[in-house]
Protein backbone atom coordinates (compact mmCIF):
# COMPACT_ATOMS: atom_id res chain seq x y z
CA UNK A 1 0.00 0.00 0.00
CA UNK A 2 2.62 2.32 1.23
CA UNK A 3 4.61 2.09 -1.77
CA UNK A 4 1.27 2.94 -4.27
CA UNK A 5 -0.21 5.67 -2.03
CA UNK A 6 2.56 7.04 0.07
CA UNK A 7 0.84 6.69 3.19
CA UNK A 8 2.26 4.30 5.78
CA UNK A 9 -0.13 1.83 7.88
CA UNK A 10 -0.86 1.94 11.16
CA UNK A 11 1.84 -1.03 11.66
CA UNK A 12 4.37 0.95 10.09
CA UNK A 13 4.06 3.38 11.98
CA UNK A 14 3.84 1.91 15.26
CA UNK A 15 7.23 0.61 14.41
CA UNK A 16 8.68 4.40 14.09
CA UNK A 17 6.96 5.13 17.60
CA UNK A 18 8.77 5.32 21.04
CA UNK A 19 6.54 3.51 24.11
CA UNK A 20 4.07 5.13 25.95
CA UNK A 21 6.16 5.07 28.89
CA UNK A 22 9.23 7.07 26.92
CA UNK A 23 6.42 9.80 25.09
CA UNK A 24 4.95 10.35 28.84
CA UNK A 25 8.02 11.10 30.48
CA UNK A 26 8.96 14.06 27.37
CA UNK A 27 9.36 14.96 24.25
CA UNK A 28 11.30 12.33 21.54
CA UNK A 29 11.75 11.90 17.83
CA UNK A 30 9.66 10.00 15.73
CA UNK A 31 11.57 9.08 12.48
CA UNK A 32 9.34 7.88 10.11
CA UNK A 33 12.07 6.79 6.97
CA UNK A 34 11.03 3.65 5.89
CA UNK A 35 13.62 3.25 2.67
CA UNK A 36 17.34 2.98 1.82
CA UNK A 37 17.91 5.99 0.09
CA UNK A 38 21.58 7.92 0.26
CA UNK A 39 20.80 10.09 3.13
CA UNK A 40 21.91 11.26 6.54
CA UNK A 41 21.46 14.96 7.66
CA UNK A 42 19.45 13.43 10.56
CA UNK A 43 22.23 11.76 12.43
CA UNK A 44 24.46 14.49 11.51
CA UNK A 45 22.14 16.78 12.84
CA UNK A 46 21.66 15.06 16.21
CA UNK A 47 23.78 16.63 18.88
CA UNK A 48 23.46 13.68 20.78
CA UNK A 49 24.16 10.75 18.59
CA UNK A 50 20.44 9.55 19.19
CA UNK A 51 19.83 8.69 15.77
CA UNK A 52 22.40 6.12 14.01
CA UNK A 53 22.55 5.17 9.75
CA UNK A 54 26.28 4.04 10.34
CA UNK A 55 29.12 3.73 7.78
CA UNK A 56 26.56 2.77 4.38
CA UNK A 57 24.88 5.90 4.01
CA UNK A 58 21.55 3.95 2.41
CA UNK A 59 20.58 2.56 6.17
CA UNK A 60 17.55 3.53 7.46
CA UNK A 61 17.51 5.70 10.80
CA UNK A 62 17.42 4.10 13.95
CA UNK A 63 16.78 6.21 17.00
CA UNK A 64 17.39 5.48 20.61
CA UNK A 65 14.60 6.66 22.35
CA UNK A 66 17.00 6.34 26.16
CA UNK A 67 19.45 8.42 24.54
CA UNK A 68 17.06 11.39 22.44
CA UNK A 69 16.45 14.12 24.36
CA UNK A 70 13.42 15.61 21.99
CA UNK A 71 15.10 18.54 21.76
CA UNK A 72 14.32 18.62 18.00
CA UNK A 73 17.85 20.09 16.22
CA UNK A 74 17.32 16.87 13.75
CA UNK A 75 13.32 17.70 12.50
CA UNK A 76 14.20 21.16 9.91
CA UNK A 77 16.81 19.65 8.82
CA UNK A 78 15.41 15.91 7.47
CA UNK A 79 14.80 17.12 3.88
CA UNK A 80 12.25 14.34 3.68
CA UNK A 81 10.09 15.90 6.93
CA UNK A 82 9.61 12.51 8.08
CA UNK A 83 10.74 13.77 11.35
CA UNK A 84 7.99 15.24 14.57
CA UNK A 85 8.60 15.16 18.33
CA UNK A 86 5.71 13.72 20.42
CA UNK A 87 5.55 14.89 24.27
CA UNK A 88 2.85 13.20 26.06
CA UNK A 89 4.40 14.60 29.47
CA UNK A 90 1.87 17.93 29.53
CA UNK A 91 -1.11 16.39 30.02
CA UNK A 92 -2.92 13.05 30.52
CA UNK A 93 -5.89 13.96 28.08
CA UNK A 94 -3.52 15.65 25.37
CA UNK A 95 0.12 15.20 23.29
CA UNK A 96 2.14 17.87 21.80
CA UNK A 97 3.31 17.87 18.92
CA UNK A 98 6.14 19.31 16.64
CA UNK A 99 5.93 18.81 12.94
CA UNK A 100 7.77 20.86 10.44
CA UNK A 101 5.22 22.79 7.78
CA UNK A 102 6.92 24.67 4.86
CA UNK A 103 3.53 26.75 3.60
CA UNK A 104 2.88 30.22 4.09
CA UNK A 105 1.03 31.44 5.54
CA UNK A 106 2.21 30.54 8.68
CA UNK A 107 -0.19 29.87 11.29
CA UNK A 108 0.06 31.98 15.12
CA UNK A 109 0.32 30.94 18.48
CA UNK A 110 -3.35 29.78 19.65
CA UNK A 111 -4.69 29.34 16.80
CA UNK A 112 -6.73 26.66 15.99
CA UNK A 113 -6.39 24.22 13.41
CA UNK A 114 -7.69 21.10 11.59
CA UNK A 115 -5.57 18.42 12.45
CA UNK A 116 -4.91 15.85 9.48
CA UNK A 117 -3.55 12.17 9.16
CA UNK A 118 -1.35 10.96 6.88
CA UNK A 119 -3.57 10.82 3.83
CA UNK A 120 -4.41 14.02 4.86
CA UNK A 121 -7.70 13.55 5.98
CA UNK A 122 -9.31 15.84 8.37
CA UNK A 123 -9.26 13.77 11.96
CA UNK A 124 -9.55 16.12 14.81
CA UNK A 125 -8.91 19.72 16.18
CA UNK A 126 -5.97 20.95 17.11
CA UNK A 127 -4.21 23.82 18.81
CA UNK A 128 -1.42 25.75 17.93
CA UNK A 129 1.20 26.21 20.82
CA UNK A 130 4.18 27.53 18.97
CA UNK A 131 5.78 28.45 15.52
CA UNK A 132 9.49 28.26 15.50
CA UNK A 133 11.29 29.58 12.37
CA UNK A 134 14.73 30.62 13.49
CA UNK A 135 17.26 31.05 10.80
CA UNK A 136 19.06 27.76 11.79
CA UNK A 137 16.12 26.02 10.89
CA UNK A 138 16.31 27.90 7.08
CA UNK A 139 13.08 28.02 6.31
CA UNK A 140 11.53 24.96 7.59
CA UNK A 141 9.51 26.15 10.42
CA UNK A 142 8.59 24.15 13.17
CA UNK A 143 5.10 23.84 14.70
CA UNK A 144 4.13 22.99 18.27
CA UNK A 145 0.88 21.24 18.50
CA UNK A 146 -1.68 20.40 20.95
CA UNK A 147 -3.76 17.26 20.12
CA UNK A 148 -5.71 14.82 21.59
CA UNK A 149 -4.86 11.45 22.95
CA UNK A 150 -6.54 9.41 20.87
CA UNK A 151 -5.06 10.32 17.83
CA UNK A 152 -1.21 10.05 19.06
CA UNK A 153 -0.80 7.74 15.96
CA UNK A 154 -3.01 8.96 13.54
CA UNK A 155 -2.17 12.98 13.63
CA UNK A 156 0.61 14.00 11.30
CA UNK A 157 -0.24 17.00 9.53
CA UNK A 158 -2.72 20.41 10.21
CA UNK A 159 -4.49 23.02 7.67
CA UNK A 160 -5.60 26.24 9.11
CA UNK A 161 -9.63 26.53 8.97
CA UNK B 1 39.53 31.85 -32.78
CA UNK B 2 40.00 32.10 -28.99
CA UNK B 3 41.52 29.22 -27.96
CA UNK B 4 41.52 27.92 -23.88
CA UNK B 5 42.98 25.66 -21.97
CA UNK B 6 39.81 23.59 -20.42
CA UNK B 7 36.70 24.46 -21.79
CA UNK B 8 33.46 23.13 -19.67
CA UNK B 9 29.97 23.12 -21.25
CA UNK B 10 27.15 23.58 -18.71
CA UNK B 11 27.10 25.11 -15.36
CA UNK B 12 25.02 22.61 -13.46
CA UNK B 13 26.28 21.23 -10.32
CA UNK B 14 28.62 18.91 -12.62
CA UNK B 15 30.19 21.96 -14.73
CA UNK B 16 30.88 24.06 -11.99
CA UNK B 17 32.72 21.78 -9.56
CA UNK B 18 34.38 20.31 -12.45
CA UNK B 19 35.38 24.03 -13.00
CA UNK B 20 36.35 24.21 -9.22
CA UNK B 21 38.28 20.82 -9.28
CA UNK B 22 40.31 22.26 -12.22
CA UNK B 23 41.23 25.81 -11.18
CA UNK B 24 42.30 24.22 -7.86
CA UNK B 25 44.92 22.07 -9.47
CA UNK B 26 46.05 24.79 -11.89
CA UNK B 27 43.94 25.06 -14.91
CA UNK B 28 42.46 27.74 -16.79
CA UNK B 29 38.79 27.43 -17.05
CA UNK B 30 36.22 28.91 -19.58
CA UNK B 31 32.28 27.66 -19.25
CA UNK B 32 30.02 27.76 -21.40
CA UNK B 33 26.59 28.14 -20.14
CA UNK B 34 23.09 28.29 -22.47
CA UNK B 35 21.09 30.41 -20.01
CA UNK B 36 21.46 33.59 -18.25
CA UNK B 37 21.94 32.48 -14.84
CA UNK B 38 24.62 29.73 -13.43
CA UNK B 39 23.60 26.74 -11.77
CA UNK B 40 21.74 24.00 -14.10
CA UNK B 41 18.94 22.64 -12.71
CA UNK B 42 19.83 23.58 -9.18
CA UNK B 43 18.37 27.36 -9.10
CA UNK B 44 14.24 25.94 -9.55
CA UNK B 45 15.40 23.47 -6.39
CA UNK B 46 13.10 25.29 -3.08
CA UNK B 47 13.37 21.75 -1.68
CA UNK B 48 16.31 20.17 0.70
CA UNK B 49 17.91 18.10 -1.20
CA UNK B 50 18.77 14.52 -0.04
CA UNK B 51 23.22 13.15 0.27
CA UNK B 52 25.54 13.72 3.00
CA UNK B 53 27.13 16.70 4.21
CA UNK B 54 30.04 16.59 1.47
CA UNK B 55 27.27 17.16 -1.16
CA UNK B 56 25.78 19.50 0.92
CA UNK B 57 22.25 17.10 2.07
CA UNK B 58 19.59 19.54 3.94
CA UNK B 59 20.32 22.33 2.01
CA UNK B 60 18.13 23.39 -0.55
CA UNK B 61 18.87 23.33 -4.13
CA UNK B 62 18.98 27.14 -5.38
CA UNK B 63 21.48 27.66 -1.76
CA UNK B 64 23.89 24.70 -3.40
CA UNK B 65 24.35 26.83 -6.26
CA UNK B 66 25.24 29.89 -4.81
CA UNK B 67 27.77 27.80 -2.27
CA UNK B 68 29.44 26.65 -5.53
CA UNK B 69 29.58 30.23 -7.31
CA UNK B 70 31.10 31.03 -4.32
CA UNK B 71 33.97 28.97 -4.65
CA UNK B 72 34.07 29.66 -8.41
CA UNK B 73 34.24 33.45 -7.82
CA UNK B 74 37.35 32.69 -5.27
CA UNK B 75 38.92 31.22 -8.51
CA UNK B 76 37.92 34.35 -10.20
CA UNK B 77 41.44 34.56 -11.96
CA UNK B 78 41.23 31.11 -13.40
CA UNK B 79 37.36 30.34 -14.47
CA UNK B 80 35.54 32.80 -16.95
CA UNK B 81 31.67 31.79 -17.11
CA UNK B 82 30.19 32.99 -20.50
CA UNK B 83 26.65 33.28 -20.23
CA UNK B 84 24.07 32.90 -22.82
CA UNK B 85 26.18 31.24 -24.54
CA UNK B 86 25.49 27.71 -26.17
CA UNK B 87 27.87 25.30 -27.42
CA UNK B 88 26.06 23.81 -31.22
CA UNK B 89 29.17 22.03 -32.83
CA UNK B 90 31.86 20.04 -31.95
CA UNK B 91 34.45 19.27 -34.36
CA UNK B 92 37.15 16.88 -34.61
CA UNK B 93 40.08 19.13 -34.24
CA UNK B 94 38.39 19.78 -30.54
CA UNK B 95 36.89 23.29 -31.89
CA UNK B 96 33.49 24.33 -30.28
CA UNK B 97 31.24 26.29 -32.28
CA UNK B 98 29.12 29.00 -29.72
CA UNK B 99 26.11 31.11 -30.28
CA UNK B 100 26.21 34.06 -27.94
CA UNK B 101 23.23 36.60 -27.12
CA UNK B 102 21.66 34.68 -30.02
CA UNK B 103 23.08 36.99 -32.47
CA UNK B 104 27.33 36.57 -32.08
CA UNK B 105 28.73 32.97 -34.01
CA UNK B 106 31.81 32.02 -33.10
CA UNK B 107 34.56 28.99 -32.83
CA UNK B 108 36.57 28.13 -29.24
CA UNK B 109 39.34 25.45 -29.56
CA UNK B 110 40.09 23.59 -26.52
CA UNK B 111 42.96 21.71 -24.88
CA UNK B 112 40.32 19.53 -23.06
CA UNK B 113 36.60 19.50 -23.21
CA UNK B 114 34.38 18.74 -20.19
CA UNK B 115 30.59 18.01 -21.53
CA UNK B 116 28.14 18.70 -18.75
CA UNK B 117 25.28 19.65 -20.82
CA UNK B 118 22.61 17.92 -17.99
CA UNK B 119 19.48 16.49 -19.78
CA UNK B 120 16.31 16.89 -21.21
CA UNK B 121 13.08 16.15 -20.65
CA UNK B 122 11.07 13.09 -22.12
CA UNK B 123 7.34 13.76 -23.39
CA UNK B 124 4.34 11.60 -23.68
CA UNK B 125 2.19 10.96 -26.49
CA UNK B 126 -1.90 11.29 -25.84
CA UNK B 127 -4.54 13.42 -28.09
CA UNK B 128 -4.18 17.19 -27.60
CA UNK B 129 -1.00 16.72 -25.95
CA UNK B 130 -0.29 20.28 -27.68
CA UNK B 131 -3.06 22.44 -26.43
CA UNK B 132 -1.34 25.86 -24.00
CA UNK B 133 -1.04 24.27 -20.38
CA UNK B 134 0.43 21.46 -21.35
CA UNK B 135 3.81 21.89 -19.46
CA UNK B 136 7.19 19.63 -18.76
CA UNK B 137 7.57 19.89 -15.28
CA UNK B 138 11.46 21.39 -16.25
CA UNK B 139 8.94 24.55 -17.58
CA UNK B 140 6.56 24.76 -14.94
CA UNK B 141 9.52 24.72 -12.24
CA UNK B 142 11.52 27.39 -14.62
CA UNK B 143 8.44 29.63 -14.47
CA UNK B 144 7.56 29.57 -11.26
CA UNK B 145 10.98 29.59 -9.17
CA UNK B 146 13.33 31.39 -11.78
CA UNK B 147 10.76 33.86 -13.06
CA UNK B 148 8.03 34.06 -10.51
CA UNK B 149 4.90 33.56 -12.86
CA UNK B 150 1.87 31.16 -11.86
CA UNK B 151 1.62 28.49 -14.63
CA UNK B 152 -2.19 28.31 -13.53
CA UNK B 153 -4.75 27.69 -10.99
CA UNK B 154 -5.42 23.76 -10.83
CA UNK B 155 -2.71 21.16 -11.90
CA UNK B 156 -2.57 17.49 -13.06
CA UNK B 157 0.90 15.72 -12.46
CA UNK B 158 1.46 12.99 -14.85
CA UNK B 159 4.50 11.02 -13.13
CA UNK B 160 5.02 10.23 -9.41
CA UNK B 161 9.12 9.74 -9.84
CA UNK B 162 10.85 12.38 -7.67
CA UNK B 163 10.54 15.29 -10.29
CA UNK B 164 6.63 14.96 -10.24
CA UNK B 165 6.37 15.19 -6.47
CA UNK B 166 8.77 17.43 -5.62
CA UNK B 167 7.56 20.19 -8.42
CA UNK B 168 4.17 19.37 -6.93
CA UNK B 169 4.69 20.00 -3.04
CA UNK B 170 6.49 23.27 -4.81
CA UNK B 171 3.33 24.28 -6.58
CA UNK B 172 1.59 24.04 -3.32
CA UNK B 173 4.15 25.87 -1.77
CA UNK B 174 3.00 28.46 -4.62
CA UNK B 175 -0.28 28.40 -3.19
CA UNK B 176 -1.30 26.79 -6.44
CA UNK B 177 -3.90 23.41 -6.02
CA UNK B 178 -3.11 19.94 -7.00
CA UNK B 179 -5.58 17.61 -7.86
CA UNK B 180 -3.43 14.49 -8.12
CA UNK B 181 -0.74 13.09 -9.21
CA UNK B 182 -0.75 9.86 -11.66
CA UNK B 183 1.60 7.12 -12.65
CA UNK B 184 1.38 4.29 -15.49
CA UNK B 185 4.04 2.43 -13.32
CA UNK B 186 2.59 0.10 -10.35
CA UNK B 187 4.69 1.90 -7.61
CA UNK B 188 5.57 5.45 -6.57
CA UNK B 189 9.03 5.97 -7.99
CA UNK B 190 9.96 9.14 -5.98
CA UNK B 191 11.28 8.92 -2.47
CA UNK B 192 8.12 7.58 -0.28
CA UNK B 193 9.46 10.26 2.24
CA UNK B 194 9.09 13.11 -0.44
CA UNK B 195 5.79 11.33 -1.82
CA UNK B 196 4.09 11.28 2.41
CA UNK B 197 4.71 14.81 2.08
CA UNK B 198 2.30 15.21 -0.58
CA UNK B 199 0.04 12.52 0.67
CA UNK B 200 -0.46 14.32 3.78
CA UNK B 201 -1.53 17.24 2.28
CA UNK B 202 -4.31 15.29 0.88
CA UNK B 203 -3.14 15.08 -3.13
CA UNK B 204 -3.67 11.54 -3.96
CA UNK B 205 -1.47 9.54 -5.66
CA UNK B 206 -2.99 7.58 -8.70
CA UNK B 207 -0.60 4.50 -9.76
CA UNK B 208 -1.53 1.97 -12.07
CA UNK B 209 -3.00 5.47 -14.13
CA UNK B 210 -2.47 7.03 -17.52
CA UNK B 211 -3.50 10.27 -19.63
CA UNK B 212 -6.35 8.80 -22.26
CA UNK B 213 -6.46 12.96 -23.63
CA UNK B 214 -6.84 16.68 -22.72
CA UNK B 215 -9.36 18.34 -23.71
CA UNK B 216 -9.69 22.17 -24.26
CA UNK B 217 -10.34 24.27 -27.62
CA UNK B 218 -8.09 26.96 -27.11
CA UNK B 219 -6.35 26.22 -23.96
CA UNK B 220 -6.79 22.88 -21.69
CA UNK B 221 -9.94 22.89 -19.85
CA UNK B 222 -9.59 18.93 -18.47
CA UNK B 223 -7.62 15.70 -18.76
CA UNK B 224 -9.26 12.53 -19.05
CA UNK B 225 -7.73 9.87 -17.01
CA UNK B 226 -7.88 6.11 -17.13
CA UNK B 227 -6.35 2.94 -14.75
CA UNK B 228 -4.04 0.58 -16.53
CA UNK B 229 -3.21 -3.25 -16.41
CA UNK B 230 -0.09 -4.89 -16.00
CA UNK B 231 0.95 -4.04 -19.25
CA UNK B 232 0.29 -0.96 -19.41
CA UNK B 233 -2.71 -1.51 -21.04
CA UNK B 234 -6.14 1.20 -20.32
CA UNK B 235 -8.72 -0.35 -18.93
CA UNK B 236 -11.98 0.29 -20.45
CA UNK B 237 -14.76 2.08 -18.11
CA UNK B 238 -12.34 3.25 -15.46
CA UNK B 239 -12.01 6.94 -16.72
CA UNK B 240 -12.23 9.96 -14.90
CA UNK B 241 -12.03 13.56 -15.92
CA UNK B 242 -10.22 16.12 -14.34
CA UNK B 243 -11.07 19.93 -14.93
CA UNK B 244 -7.42 21.40 -14.73
CA UNK B 245 -6.17 23.96 -16.80
CA UNK B 246 -2.26 22.81 -16.23
CA UNK B 247 -0.98 19.33 -16.84
CA UNK B 248 2.51 18.65 -15.90
CA UNK B 249 4.29 16.32 -18.12
CA UNK B 250 7.26 14.35 -15.43
CA UNK B 251 7.71 11.11 -17.10
CA UNK B 252 11.56 11.34 -16.85
CA UNK B 253 14.75 13.00 -18.21
CA UNK B 254 17.11 11.55 -21.09
CA UNK B 255 21.27 12.39 -20.85
CA UNK B 256 21.65 15.39 -23.38
CA UNK B 257 25.28 14.74 -25.09
CA UNK B 258 24.59 15.25 -28.78
CA UNK B 259 28.05 17.45 -28.79
CA UNK B 260 29.85 14.03 -27.83
CA UNK B 261 27.86 12.19 -30.33
CA UNK B 262 28.76 14.65 -33.14
CA UNK B 263 32.34 14.70 -31.83
CA UNK B 264 32.53 10.56 -32.85
CA UNK B 265 32.97 9.37 -29.17
CA UNK B 266 31.85 5.76 -28.85
CA UNK B 267 27.92 6.19 -27.22
CA UNK B 268 25.52 3.21 -26.25
CA UNK B 269 21.95 2.88 -25.49
CA UNK B 270 21.74 2.36 -21.99
CA UNK B 271 18.26 2.16 -20.37
CA UNK B 272 19.08 2.05 -16.80
CA UNK B 273 21.35 5.66 -17.64
CA UNK B 274 17.84 6.53 -19.43
CA UNK B 275 19.30 6.91 -23.05
CA UNK B 276 22.23 7.07 -25.15
CA UNK B 277 25.61 7.73 -23.34
CA UNK B 278 29.24 8.21 -23.84
CA UNK B 279 31.38 5.20 -22.52
CA UNK B 280 33.66 6.44 -20.55
CA UNK B 281 36.49 5.33 -18.07
CA UNK B 282 36.15 5.46 -14.26
CA UNK B 283 37.82 9.12 -14.40
CA UNK B 284 34.97 10.32 -16.90
CA UNK B 285 36.94 10.48 -19.72
CA UNK B 286 35.05 9.47 -23.32
CA UNK B 287 36.64 7.15 -26.04
CA UNK B 288 38.34 10.36 -27.04
CA UNK B 289 41.48 11.45 -24.73
CA UNK B 290 40.96 14.59 -22.77
CA UNK B 291 37.06 14.61 -23.39
CA UNK B 292 35.34 13.89 -20.38
CA UNK B 293 31.69 14.10 -19.48
CA UNK B 294 29.67 14.09 -16.00
CA UNK B 295 26.62 14.58 -14.21
CA UNK B 296 23.20 13.93 -16.12
CA UNK B 297 24.47 14.10 -19.51
CA UNK B 298 26.62 10.78 -18.48
CA UNK B 299 23.54 9.13 -17.02
CA UNK B 300 20.48 10.47 -15.06
CA UNK B 301 21.32 10.44 -11.25
CA UNK B 302 21.36 13.35 -8.59
CA UNK B 303 23.05 16.33 -8.21
CA UNK B 304 25.18 14.83 -5.41
CA UNK B 305 26.42 12.07 -7.90
CA UNK B 306 27.29 14.92 -10.48
CA UNK B 307 28.88 17.42 -8.08
CA UNK B 308 31.32 14.21 -7.22
CA UNK B 309 31.50 13.52 -10.84
CA UNK B 310 32.13 16.93 -11.67
CA UNK B 311 35.02 17.25 -9.06
CA UNK B 312 36.75 14.08 -10.83
CA UNK B 313 36.46 14.57 -13.90
CA UNK B 314 37.90 18.46 -13.44
CA UNK B 315 40.55 16.99 -11.21
CA UNK B 316 41.34 14.29 -14.04
CA UNK B 317 41.14 16.16 -17.09
CA UNK B 318 43.61 19.27 -15.14
CA UNK B 319 46.14 16.14 -14.41
CA UNK B 320 45.70 15.20 -18.21
CA UNK B 321 46.76 19.47 -18.74
CA UNK B 322 49.44 18.70 -16.90
CA UNK B 323 48.29 20.38 -13.35
CA UNK B 324 49.15 17.17 -10.80
CA UNK B 325 48.79 18.11 -7.56
CA UNK B 326 50.54 16.60 -4.50
CA UNK B 327 47.23 14.89 -3.33
CA UNK B 328 46.47 13.54 -7.04
CA UNK B 329 45.68 9.95 -6.16
CA UNK B 330 43.84 10.76 -2.85
CA UNK B 331 41.33 12.76 -4.03
CA UNK B 332 40.50 10.76 -7.04
CA UNK B 333 39.67 7.97 -4.44
CA UNK B 334 37.93 9.79 -2.53
CA UNK B 335 35.84 11.20 -5.16
CA UNK B 336 35.19 6.93 -6.48
CA UNK B 337 34.60 6.68 -2.64
CA UNK B 338 31.82 9.61 -2.51
CA UNK B 339 30.13 7.79 -6.13
CA UNK B 340 30.22 4.45 -5.06
CA UNK B 341 28.40 5.15 -1.35
CA UNK B 342 25.86 7.15 -3.43
CA UNK B 343 25.42 4.67 -5.63
CA UNK B 344 25.68 1.50 -3.07
CA UNK B 345 21.73 1.45 -1.61
CA UNK B 346 19.16 -0.27 -3.55
CA UNK B 347 18.04 2.77 -5.06
CA UNK B 348 21.66 2.43 -6.67
CA UNK B 349 20.95 -0.62 -8.30
CA UNK B 350 19.82 0.72 -11.47
CA UNK B 351 22.86 3.01 -11.70
CA UNK B 352 25.44 0.32 -11.09
CA UNK B 353 23.89 -1.88 -13.74
CA UNK B 354 23.93 1.02 -16.08
CA UNK B 355 27.84 1.82 -15.15
CA UNK B 356 29.08 -1.66 -15.56
CA UNK B 357 28.08 -1.52 -19.43
CA UNK B 358 29.51 1.97 -20.17
CA UNK B 359 32.56 1.63 -18.76
CA UNK B 360 35.70 1.71 -21.35
C1 LIG C 1 12.52 18.82 -9.70
C2 LIG C 1 13.89 18.27 -9.48
C3 LIG C 1 14.27 17.91 -8.19
C4 LIG C 1 15.53 17.40 -7.94
N1 LIG C 1 15.86 17.08 -6.66
C5 LIG C 1 17.11 16.62 -6.38
C6 LIG C 1 17.50 16.33 -5.04
O1 LIG C 1 16.72 16.49 -4.09
N2 LIG C 1 18.73 15.88 -4.82
C7 LIG C 1 19.63 15.70 -5.83
O2 LIG C 1 20.77 15.31 -5.57
N3 LIG C 1 19.29 15.96 -7.11
C8 LIG C 1 18.05 16.40 -7.41
N4 LIG C 1 17.68 16.66 -8.71
C9 LIG C 1 18.60 16.29 -9.78
C10 LIG C 1 19.64 17.31 -10.06
O3 LIG C 1 19.08 18.59 -10.20
C11 LIG C 1 20.38 16.92 -11.33
O4 LIG C 1 20.78 15.58 -11.26
C12 LIG C 1 21.62 17.78 -11.49
O5 LIG C 1 21.26 19.14 -11.62
C13 LIG C 1 22.44 17.35 -12.70
O6 LIG C 1 23.53 18.22 -12.80
P1 LIG C 1 24.24 18.51 -14.17
O7 LIG C 1 25.26 19.54 -13.88
O8 LIG C 1 24.67 17.23 -14.76
O9 LIG C 1 23.12 19.07 -15.14
P2 LIG C 1 22.16 20.38 -15.06
O10 LIG C 1 21.95 20.82 -13.68
O11 LIG C 1 21.01 20.05 -15.90
O12 LIG C 1 23.05 21.48 -15.78
C14 LIG C 1 23.36 21.45 -17.15
C15 LIG C 1 23.63 22.85 -17.62
O13 LIG C 1 24.16 22.81 -18.93
C16 LIG C 1 23.59 23.83 -19.71
N5 LIG C 1 23.70 23.43 -21.11
C17 LIG C 1 23.12 22.35 -21.72
N6 LIG C 1 23.46 22.29 -23.02
C18 LIG C 1 24.29 23.33 -23.25
C19 LIG C 1 24.96 23.79 -24.41
N7 LIG C 1 24.88 23.15 -25.56
N8 LIG C 1 25.72 24.91 -24.30
C20 LIG C 1 25.83 25.57 -23.11
N9 LIG C 1 25.20 25.17 -21.99
C21 LIG C 1 24.44 24.07 -22.05
C22 LIG C 1 22.18 23.92 -19.19
O14 LIG C 1 21.59 25.17 -19.48
C23 LIG C 1 22.39 23.71 -17.69
O15 LIG C 1 22.61 24.93 -17.02
C24 LIG C 1 16.42 17.21 -9.00
C25 LIG C 1 16.05 17.56 -10.31
C26 LIG C 1 14.82 18.10 -10.56
C27 LIG C 1 14.44 18.49 -11.96
S1 LIG D 1 15.18 15.25 18.92
FE1 LIG D 1 17.28 15.92 19.38
S2 LIG D 1 18.13 14.23 20.55
FE2 LIG D 1 16.30 13.42 19.57
S3 LIG D 1 17.04 12.52 17.67
FE3 LIG D 1 16.43 14.62 17.17
S4 LIG D 1 18.30 15.83 17.39
FE4 LIG D 1 18.66 13.87 18.41
S1 LIG E 1 17.44 12.94 7.12
FE1 LIG E 1 15.27 12.34 7.00
S2 LIG E 1 15.03 11.43 4.97
FE2 LIG E 1 17.24 11.50 5.39
S3 LIG E 1 17.70 9.50 6.29
FE3 LIG E 1 17.29 10.90 8.00
S4 LIG E 1 15.11 10.65 8.41
FE4 LIG E 1 15.47 9.75 6.39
Amino acid sequence: MFEKTGVATREMVMTKFPSVERINKGPVAVVECYQKIPCNPCQTACPFGAISIGEDINNIPERDEGVCTGCGMCVAKCPGLSIMIVDGSKSAETVEFRIPYEFLPLPEAGEEVIGLDRAGRPICDAKVIRVMNPPSFDRTPVITLEVAREYLYDFRNFRRK
Amino acid sequence: MREVELLIIGSGPAGLCAAISAAESGARVLILERTFKPGGQLIKQTHMFFGSESQYASHRGVDIAGILMKKVEEFGDKIEIMLNATAVGFYEDNVVTVLKDEKEYFKIKAESIICATGAFEKSLAFPNNDLPGIYGAGAVQTLMNVYGVQPGNRVLMVGAGNIGVIVSYQLMQAGIEVAAVLDAAPRIGAYLVHASKLARMGVPILTSHTVKEAIGTDCLEAAVVCEVDDKFRPIPGTEKRYDVDVLCISVGLSPLNELLAMRGVEMKYVPQLSGSVPMRTENCETSIPGIFVAGDASGIEEASSAMAEGYLAGLCAAAKLGHVPADFEQRRQEYLKQLDGLRSGPVGDRIRAGMSVSRL
